[in-house]
């Protein structure tokens, strides 16, 4: 609105604009965490919906508080499968990140070197494959990777593997690794990209012009100039590969333990709701730091 | 400055990183073999399964309908956000406020369904379609939110302080001049909104219920069986959708730039 | 584009005249951002037709005093009337001025014709009665081929037209121009210049410009307020303020001086000669100053000496006994300015002082040249005693 001057403390407008989406996000983002935590301290029940207590008005409310307990969480730390499984989703998720930064960075600074007229088709070509579909995306790799699959055609064909070998990636960590550098990519292109573009290009030729070779003026100057960029495009890969489900589940192997597809499991497979909210509370208990952080940083740079 | 080699080298083999599992996709949905490494020649065969499969057709078309729902809502709530993100420096609670816009950006999505889900349960409504819609209205919205915002942010608040100036009142300006100039921002936000409804397996999977399928969850249980190329099929037409949608926005951004320079170039040798 | 040939420019003093009733008035004027006070407890009139310049360097206040009168800004404390109303409360959109912003603001998708039209739909008005008054606008800027174009489709000069014309469509009680040049090139800026005034003076409407530069504001104004740190120094016309501008920030503000720190010697004697001021006497370290001027500081005080460079005679020839001030020096530097020459002169005791001399000869060597000795001499109507 244009809230200017003198008529802007009286508009009702301005407390619609407001109200709605803070009440909105307030209704279908804050209040299930609300219940998420509460659930996470129920018994799991054979019911529907399958736990218990179900909260019925304030005059239950002792009974109710007596009822709930810290069952699951303890169930959750004595059963190695579950710490292991946190362990892992930190460890896949920093690598990916690492691996991401180590790929998208050269390609984010040979986009910003680009001449000024092909820049926005390039940015155009990092954002298309954004646009299609995730599941999409995963889905071509099995094709790919699979032991029967194009990869191992290619292999064959150049005579790197003989007509009996097979490439074993496919239900790998190794494929989970490809899946998810593929699928993040873009998201750790595009802040880099965004960092390193508005760098003033005379900052280099200064540095060049005071006798500073051009690798040394890159960590000197462009790298630390870029870590703005760095921490968003790390911190945006890293929160959501942490809980992610769809590539692991469809390019991992048994043994691949990621916290999503364990959540994904005990809540679809086990119907344990209790369980998987406790895994979902202790999820974000372990993205906490990351998301403020990156918080803190979108909203300095808001 | 021209492109050194070694970037030259790197932008290559990244695109081509990007784009190769994507034109394989593409073009084993035209093979006439049912095996994915054999090359049978040309065929529309699996679309025409494809099109032939109720099940995978009423899923496209629920699909389209929480799309264009939930990204129109989106749109809206999530311009109402930034307006109030960028326009409203304090009001209590704002700190709240920003922290609800930027977190369901990076949230796991296994978090926000199963949350979605649980309250759905604990307020008795019956999944299906119109809890889907709720829950993409709200992580869209946010996506929206930031996209606007970043266009606000930008905006001259002097072109509003002028329509005051000439007499015209606080809601009609935004209405004549505001909202017209921030158009393009909002248009794209509804774009990057529906395509993320269209994407979205996880949500929809804790969010939905009976009847209401969506494409991506229709999807995901073929793929679980196998790749076929009947799914190659459905991809080959969301990405050929997409690209067209998005290849189309930027020709006609790129046209009005254009015409702009032009008419610059007229305006400098007129009279002045 | 040369001042056309109207009648010529009456003498218009209105603030001379005790009976005269002003126009705009701020009274007792304070506007704070928590701690920082932008206008601190200011009080100015303004009369009808006149041509006023808030003038001062950024951050003084200026741009919040006319956001403040066009309604954009509330004063923490104090009154702006027009007109004798009192204008608190009324929003923006209902004050009977209006504002050419210092970007233009021309609303980019909607055509020169359309940004014009936009106010009067605002009032109201019959479409044949707007239709005439844009045609009037567009002829009045010279703009009535372009009525069709988007801003962006404009030249800088010609957007600067569009933005004028829009903002006097409506015909306000008061125009008030942001920066209105500061965007065009030093020629278009000229000849804009005396543009402005031509129409402010046909249309009879009262303007009020805020500037940060001192040519614009000598050239257009009737009446300049020179503002520093939300406080205004001075209210003058263009020549008072600067023969006789009544502070050193305000002399330093204004063109270029010299500055010499004296202390005073006995009291103002009255002069000899029939209506002249009393005769006032400087020390400064040494040097012996006279000046034309009575002075309200007692023996001893410490008072600035100021005068033009212009006012300061250059020569290689001693001067005539008796000449009334004088001073020995060499020349330090020279400044080739085109039209005038800057010679820095270095006095004996180390200080340096300006002179300036017109070109009057087409010369390229000019007879005075670095390391000469020369004779600085001003007569003593040419400086100025400056108490603060």
């Amino acid at each position: 609105m244009a809230e200017t001057g003198a008529s802007s403390q009286t508009n009702p407008m301005r407390w619609l604009v407001v109200a709605t989406p803070y009440l909105w996000l307030l209704l279908f983002f804050v209040a299930p965490f609300l219940i998420i935590v509460k659930i996470s301290l129920s018994d799991t029940a054979i019911a529907m919906p399958p736990y218990t207590p179900n909260f019925t008005g304030f005059a239950a409310l002792g009974e109710f508080l007596s009822e709930l307990d810290f069952d699951n969480y303890q169930f959750l730390t004595e059963d190695p499968l579950y710490i292991n499984a946190y362990l892992s989703s930190l460890r896949i998720a920093a690598i990916s990140t690492l691996l991401l930064l180590l790929i998208g960075y050269p390609m984010a600074l040979a986009m910003a070197r680009a001449p000024t007229t092909i820049r926005p088709t390039l940015m155009m070509m990092v954002i298309l494959p954004f646009w299609t579909s995730f599941l999409i995306r995963v889905y071509a790799w099995i094709g790919i990777l699979k032991p029967e699959g194009l990869l191992t055609l290619l292999l064959q064909t150049i005579g790197l593997m003989g007509p009996d070998q097979q490439v074993q990636i496919y239900r790998t960590d190794t494929a989970v690794f490809i899946g998810i550098v593929y699928s993040y990519l873009p998201f750790m292109v595009l802040p880099l990209y965004a960092a390193l573009e508005k760098m003033d290009g005379t900052l280099l030729e200064a540095a060049s012009d005071l006798g500073c070779p051009p690798w040394k003026a890159f960590w000197k100057i462009t790298f630390p100039l870029s870590m703005p960029g760095v921490i968003a495009g790390a911190l945006i890969c890293f929160i959501p590969i942490t809980g992610e489900f769809v590539i692991p589940d469809l390019l991992g192997g048994a043994q691949t333990l990621m916290i999503g597809k364990t959540l994904w499991t005990e809540f679809f497979g086990n119907r344990d709701w209790p369980l998987a909210s406790a895994v979902a509370v202790l999820l974000l208990l372990a993205l906490i730091v990351p998301i403020v952080i990156f918080q803190k940083q979108q909203q300095k740079v808001g | 400055m021209k492109p050194s080699r070694f970037d030259s080298t790197i932008l290559t083999l990244c695109f081509a990183f990007l784009y190769i599992p994507i034109i394989i996709l593409v073009v084993y949905s035209f093979n006439a073999s049912k095996l994915v490494t054999v090359w049978g020649g040309f065929s529309l065969e699996w679309y025409k399964v494809m099109w032939s499969n109720q099940g995978l057709m009423d899923a496209a078309w629920v699909t389209a309908r929480v799309g264009v729902l939930s990204a129109t809502l989106g749109t809206i709530l999530g311009t109402m956000a930034a307006l109030t993100l960028v326009r409203f420096p304090r009001f209590p609670g704002r700190m709240a406020f920003t922290g609800m816009i930027y977190a369901p950006l990076v949230m796991p999505e296994v978090i926000t369904g199963l949350s979605l889900l649980l309250l759905f349960v604990a307020i008795n409504i019956d999944r299906g379609f119109w809890t889907v819609t709720i829950a993409h209205t709200t992580f869209t919205m946010c996506y929206v939110a930031i996209i606007v915002q970043s266009r606000l942010l930008t905006f001259d608040r002097s072109l509003e302080e002028a329509a005051l100036d000439l007499g015209c009142p606080p809601v009609k300006t935004f209405f004549k001049i505001t909202l017209p100039l921030i158009l393009p921002a909002i248009v794209s936000g509804w774009m990057l909104a529906f395509t993320l409804s269209l994407d979205d397996l996880v949500i929809a999977s804790f969010t939905t219920g009976p009847g209401a399928t969506t494409l991506p969850i229709k999807i995901y249980s073929q793929v679980r069986l196998g790749v076929t190329p009947e799914i190659n099929a459905i991809c080959t037409i969301l990405i050929g959708l997409v690209t067209i949608g998005v290849i189309a926005a930027s020709i006609s951004s790129k046209r009005s730039e254009l015409r702009r320079i032009r008419h610059e170039h007229e305006a400098l040798r007129g009279p002045i | 584009m040369a001042k056309s040939l109207g009648p010529v420019k009456r003498k218009f003093s209105p603030w001379t005249e005790p009976s005269a009733t002003p126009f705009i008035r701020f009274e007792d004027i304070t506007k704070r951002y928590g701690d920082f006070v932008a206008v601190d407890n200011l009080t100015l009139d303004i009369y009808e037709r006149e041509f006023f310049s808030l003038l001062g360097p950024s951050g003084c206040g200026k741009t919040t005093l006319m956001r403040m009168l066009a309604g954009f800004e509330e004063p923490t404390s104090g009154r702006i009337l027009l007109q004798g109303k009192d204008l608190s409360g009324t929003p923006p959109y209902k004050r009977p001025t209006n504002m050419m912003f210092q970007s233009y603001a021309l609303f980019p998708h909607m055509s020169v014709e359309k940004n014009i039209t936009f106010g009067l739909e605002q009032d109201g008005l019959a479409k044949a009665d707007i239709a005439a008054r844009v045609e009037e606008m567009l002829k009045l800027v010279k703009l009535e081929s372009f009525a069709k174009r988007k801003p962006a489709q404009l030249s800088g000069g010609q957007r600067q037209r569009v933005a004028l014309a829009r903002s006097l469509a409506k015909r306000p009680k008061v125009l008030l121009l942001d920066e209105p040049l500061g965007a065009l090139d030093r020629k278009l800026r000229e000849e804009t210049q005396f543009e402005l005034m031509d129409i402010q003076h046909t249309l009879g409407l009262t303007f009020l410009i805020v500037t940060h530069d001192q040519e614009e504001a000598m050239t257009v104004s009737d009446r300049i307020a020179v503002m520093d740190k939300g406080v205004v120094m001075q209210v003058a016309t263009p020549a008072e303020i600067y023969e006789a501008p009544n502070s050193r920030y305000v002399a330093e503000f204004i063109g270029d001086i010299n500055i010499l720190e004296c202390s005073m010697v006995g009291q103002p004697r009255p002069s000899l000669l029939a209506g002249h001021p009393p005769h006032t006497t400087l020390d400064s370290q040494g040097l012996m100053i006279g000046v034309e001027q009575d002075c309200k500081a007692g023996v001893g005080e410490q008072v600035a000496f100021a005068i033009r460079p212009e006012k300061v005679r250059i020569s290689l020839d001693p001067p005539a006994d008796g000449t009334a001030n004088a001073v020995h020096g060499e020349v330090w530097d020279i400044g080739y300015l085109g039209d005038f020459s800057v010679f820095l002169v270095k006095l004996d005791d180390g200080r340096i002082l300006r002179a300036a001399q017109a070109n009057v000869s087409r010369l390229v060597d000019r007879p005075i040249t670095f390391g000469d000795r020369v004779w600085l001499t001003w007569s003593v109507d040419a400086g100025l005693v400056l108490t603060r």
